[in-house]
């Protein structure tokens, strides 16, 4: 098949992505069979919803080995929300529940008290601006186009948590705490925001990612 | 690469959310949720919204939870295609299997107010299958009295029935059953471009501790100056103002931020 493929394993708002990545130049394919991971020269692994029922239906429409044999071989991978979390090693929802174990650290449920004293709100719904972290830059990575500030739609009650700080492609403040909102590791790129919800930052972001 | 301050410590911006309400193939607008006059193509609307820049949009069937199912599909479908901002999609959702069809042509949420009322487990069901933030409570409240001292009822079936409950208890119900946001639109202001139900807003904000989206009343700026000095609401419905061309989002979104309004930036 060649080009993006995009891994239909039964959550996700598939439709979106698919015709994010059409409007930006880029053609995507959507796939139900696993083993058109393998020819794929991208890949996207969106989720929504529970971790351990993504990481259940990964498993049973027989995706988890592909995926997992795709990280291997160099090429771009993006996650998007619990397809971003399900890279880590595991969830604290309902859990904790064990990820795909590719980037190392966990997944949090974000914050229920802000730095300001103030009770958070859960689930976090809505834009945050983006920045890289401390002594970061967005250089050769899906954010390249982008540049501080800009702002990307989160839908989300949990959170990953890089264990190695260098795995952090961007942060957002939730009520000043600095939490994880991208994270890369060599060919793994994963983004707690929804790029096909986020209007011209979004689609800024799935045009670089199509190019990488 | 130049460095933008948020406006806010938190981070949190309010949500300009355009509110189109359909009856079959039109767009429409009433006054309390009656005397629907027909605006024209939804479709068009919901894009000309997005390239204004607007941060989400909801579709509201009018009449189909008297019919028992939301025609919503086909419209919803083709604003996926072009609108790349949340979309929530209410109006005859009764089950997993209406929510997962919506949810597939596009929806990023669904909004439910009568089988919910009706079936309160059906929040749980939903969320259990699609996550809580995909959940949204829509609520038609309407003030038992001339003030808000009575409090409110929720309304269903788009503000012609009396569901008895309390909106307030309501809220909270549903919230500890799954909602992961609550839309409160209220039937008292909706039309009136008499800004939003403060007290409503306020008090269904502190009652809950999801995301609360106000509908009903705006008529300028100033309204929601006011109901964010009032309450901690996460976004507001605009209808009225922008069906009628009275502004567009983007003219909302700069008086916004020069009234200290946290909201996004749109390049």
């Amino acid at each position: 098949m060649g080009g993006i493929v995009i891994a239909d394993y039964g959550v996700g708002n598939i439709f979106s992505v698919y015709h994010a990545f059409e409007v930006v130049g880029a053609v995507a394919a959507v796939t139900k069979d696993p083993a058109e991971v393998r020819h794929a020269d991208r890949l996207v692994i969106p989720g929504v919803g529970d971790f351990a029922n993504c990481m259940d239906r990964l498993a049973r429409q027989g995706f988890r080995d592909e995926v997992l044999a795709f990280a291997e071989t160099g090429r771009p991978l993006l996650g998007i929300c619990v397809g971003m979390q399900i890279l880590f090693d595991s969830s604290a929802e309902n859990g904790p529940t064990p990820g795909l174990g590719l980037l190392p650290g966990t997944v949090e449920r974000i914050p229920d008290i802000g730095l300001d004293g103030a009770r958070l709100k859960f689930p976090n719904t809505g834009w945050f601006d983006i920045n890289p972290p401390k002594d970061g830059n967005w250089k050769s990575s899906v954010l390249a186009g982008l540049s501080p500030g800009d702002a990307m739609y989160f839908m989300h009650g949990y959170v990953p948590s890089p264990s190695n700080p260098e795995d952090r492609l961007a942060t957002f403040s939730f009520h000043g705490h600095c939490l994880t909102a991208a994270a890369r590791r060599d060919n793994l790129t994963g983004v707690q925001f929804h790029p096909e919800r986020s209007a011209r930052t979004g689609l800024s972001l799935l045009a670089q990612f199509a190019k990488l | 690469m130049e460095r933008i301050e948020p406006i806010v410590a938190g981070g949190v911006s309010l949500r300009l959310v355009a509110r189109l309400d359909v009856k079959g193939p039109n767009l429409i607008k009433g006054i309390h949720l009656e005397g629907l006059r027909v605006m024209g193509d939804p479709g068009e609307h919901a894009r000309r919204y997005y390239e204004q820049g607007c941060d989400e949009l909801i579709y509201m069937d009018a009449v189909a939870s008297l019919y028992g199912r939301n025609n919503l599909f086909d419209i919803v479908q083709s604003t996926a295609r072009h609108c790349f901002v949340p979309i929530t999609v209410g109006g005859g959702i009764r089950s997993v299997e209406d929510a997962d069809v919506l949810l597939r042509s596009g929806a990023d949420k669904v909004a439910i107010n009568t089988a919910a009322t009706e079936g309160p487990p059906l929040i749980t069901a939903l969320a259990n299958q699609f996550g809580s933030q995909a959940v949204v409570l829509s609520v038609e409240a309407k003030r038992r009295g001339a003030t808000s001292s009575g409090g409110w009822e929720a309304l269903t079936n788009n503000g012609r029935d009396h569901s008895g409950r309390d909106v307030v208890e309501w809220a909270r119900q549903a919230v500890e059953l799954g909602a992961g946001e609550i839309l409160i639109t209220s039937v008292d202001q909706e039309g009136t471009r008499k800004g939003f139900d403060i007290d409503l807003v306020a008090t269904v904000c502190s009652a809950v501790n999801v995301p609360v989206v106000a509908s009903g009343g705006m008529g300028c700026v100033d309204d929601i100056v006011t109901l964010t000095r009032a309450s901690s609401v996460d976004g507001v419905a605009i209808a009225d103002m922008l069906h009628y061309r009275r502004t567009t989002v983007s003219d909302i979104r700069a008086d916004c931020r020069a009234r200290s309004v946290p909201v996004r930036l749109v390049g």
